[in-house]
């Protein structure tokens, strides 16, 4: 664990730059590490952030197969906001940990 | 009396069974186990049926002749759970229980990806992963004269997530035996980002896929088979061109959860990840593939399940706490071909690692290491799991919780 300093404010991450404390995230930090992913977020984006954020605080395993049900995006969809890796680039963005339900 | 009832008398609900009526009184439990099947598969088998190393007869047994005598044994579909009512509907009957273990597994939905149930399947599409699946499997095997062989995950979880890998292992261990080796392309697709399900496996065998010169394709998601150009696309359109598709589909638990409304979106039902007592109620068990803790979902991870559900039922009927002692203890032999094989011990937090087992310096067996000593494990595992796992009796030294002794903490998981 290591201490980053993401849109101004101090926040603890992950080796691999995930938000240990997913109460540090705020909006700006999203946009600053979409940014570094080579992301720009559109109002859309938000919608399945926010999402991603409440299932996690209800402490529901997150899926790929379940984002495409939640009626915000179908799975396509979630490919094009977050083209190549899209539950664990929109955790990073979203402030959660690194999904690991694949065991 | 009271009534116990277990749903599916598969690994984990004929263990469950086993355990239980010896520590129950006769005269005031009854114990009942309900599967729709008479036959028992030794599901571990399936992933050598097609290349004709295990034979029809090694891998099944009549299920009833696996459990206890004075267990009652119920052949007939399960068609809903009712907890409110504490009943279970079957086929024609209804069953009053006290306490109810749920042990119905998870099997295969082909159906759940487009184009997979086409003009293709079960001639160039197959499945290993049912009896029936890996016998049609190996007859085209016997005639098959090569091509491009893709060995393909749809979407995780999956039961037993080494055996694709080790499938594609063993896949070019039997053409290089049969002399076709340079016809056969070997392609292994995964929806992960590494072969592995653990980093540090796949940082320590990595050189398996280089030297058996297996293809990797990482990070793929399936949409569909498209069944005129004999390709598996993804979402972001990537496409890779089979002539034998053999993919493990989408796994989930049985109807009959959905139906009772006790499941996930996979129809795998909330656990508690330490006392295996379900979310919603508390008389309810669930214990095997039909769980949705994030631990493999395996015969031997259900072995170690068995013993900490034992304990837990019997605190519950007396009225004590539960023991939240189950830590996710994953135990698996890898078939890496050539008649090797490795052996990964793991937990909920601990990543595989080096070492001996289960002695520690002493082994015999060793930990992320191929070897002979290992492959001989594998095989003797269908002896240990009709025998001794099955029927509940303890595998000497190898206990239900991760031990640390002998192991070395030395491979560091890539950082992507
Ligand atoms: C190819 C392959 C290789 C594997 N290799 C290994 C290995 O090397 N090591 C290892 O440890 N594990 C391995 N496994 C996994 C292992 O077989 C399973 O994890 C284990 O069998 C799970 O036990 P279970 O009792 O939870 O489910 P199952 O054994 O699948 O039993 C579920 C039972 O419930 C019954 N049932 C379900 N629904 C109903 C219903 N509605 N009505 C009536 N009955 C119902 C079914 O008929 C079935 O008998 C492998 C699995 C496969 C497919």
């Amino acid at each position: 664990m290591s201490v980053k300093t993401i849109a101004g404010v101090e926040v603890n991450v992950s080796e691999e730059g995930y938000l240990e404390d997913m109460s540090q995230w705020n909006e700006e930090i999203a946009k600053e590490i979409a940014g570094e992913i080579g992301i720009e977020l559109t109002p859309k984006h938000f919608e399945v952030l926010n999402y991603l954020r409440e299932k996690t605080a209800a402490k529901e395993a997150l899926t790929i197969r379940k984002v495409g049900k939640s009626g915000i995006v179908d799975i396509k969809e979630l490919y094009k906001l977050f083209p190549k890796g899209p539950l664990k680039f929109s955790s990073k963005i979203a402030g959660i940990p690194k999904p690991t339900s694949c065991i | 009396m009271k009534n116990l009832v277990i749903l599916g008398a598969g690994t984990s609900g004929t263990m469950m069974a086993n355990h239980l009526r010896p520590k129950l009184y006769h005269n005031e439990w009854n114990i009942t186990i309900v599967d729709q099947y008479k036959t028992h598969y030794y599901q571990p088998g399936f992933l050598f049926l097609p290349f004709d190393t295990y034979t029809e007869d090694q891998v099944k047994k009549v299920g009833k002749k696996l459990i206890h005598k004075k267990v009652d044994y119920i052949q007939k579909k399960i068609e809903k759970i009712i907890p409110e009512e504490n009943k279970v509907e079957l086929e024609d009957e209804t069953l009053d229980y006290d306490v109810l273990i749920i042990a119905t597994g998870s099997k295969i939905a082909p159906e759940e990806t487009e184009g997979l149930v086409g003009p293709l399947w079960k001639k160039d599409i197959f499945d290993f992963y049912t009896y029936e699946g890996a016998l049609a499997l190996r007859d085209k095997l016997r005639e098959w004269e090569g091509g491009k062989l893709v060995v393909h995950i749809t979407e995780m979880p999956i039961k037993c997530p080494v055996a694709p890998l080790e499938f594609a292992f063993l896949a070019d261990s039997f053409f290089r035996k049969k002399g076709m080796r340079d016809k056969v392309d070997i392609t292994y697709v995964t929806p992960l980002t590494g072969a592995f399900t653990k980093p540090t496996c796949s940082t320590a065998l990595a050189y398996l896929l280089k030297d058996k010169n297996i293809h990797m394709e990482s990070d793929f998601s399936i949409m569909e088979v498209d069944n005129e150009t004999k390709e598996i696309v993804d979402y972001e359109d990537r496409r890779i061109p089979f002539d034998l598709l053999v993919t493990i589909p989408t796994n989930m638990g049985d109807e009959v959860i959905e139906r009772s409304g006790l499941g996930d979106d996979l129809n795998f039902i909330p656990t508690d990840h330490n006392t295996l007592q379900s979310l919603a109620h508390e008389n309810i068990f669930v214990i095997g593939d039909a769980t949705n803790v994030p631990a493999s979902k395996a015969g031997s991870v259900a072995h170690f399940q068995a013993e900490t559900l034992t304990d837990n039922i019997l605190l519950y009927i007396d009225g004590y706490p539960l023991k939240k002692e189950f830590d996710g203890h994953a135990n698996c032999f890898i078939e890496t071909g050539n008649n090797k094989a490795l052996l990964i011990d793991f937990n909920y937090v601990t990543e595989p690692v080096h070492g001996k087992f289960p002695f520690a310096k002493i082994g015999p067996l060793n930990l992320l290491k191929e070897s002979v000593f290992n492959h001989w494990g594998k095989l003797a595992f269908r002896w240990i799991y009709w025998n001794m796992l099955l029927k509940g009796i303890p595998i000497p030294f190898v206990s239900r919780n991760m031990s640390f002794k002998g192991k070395v903490f030395d491979i560091k998981p890539e950082i992507k």
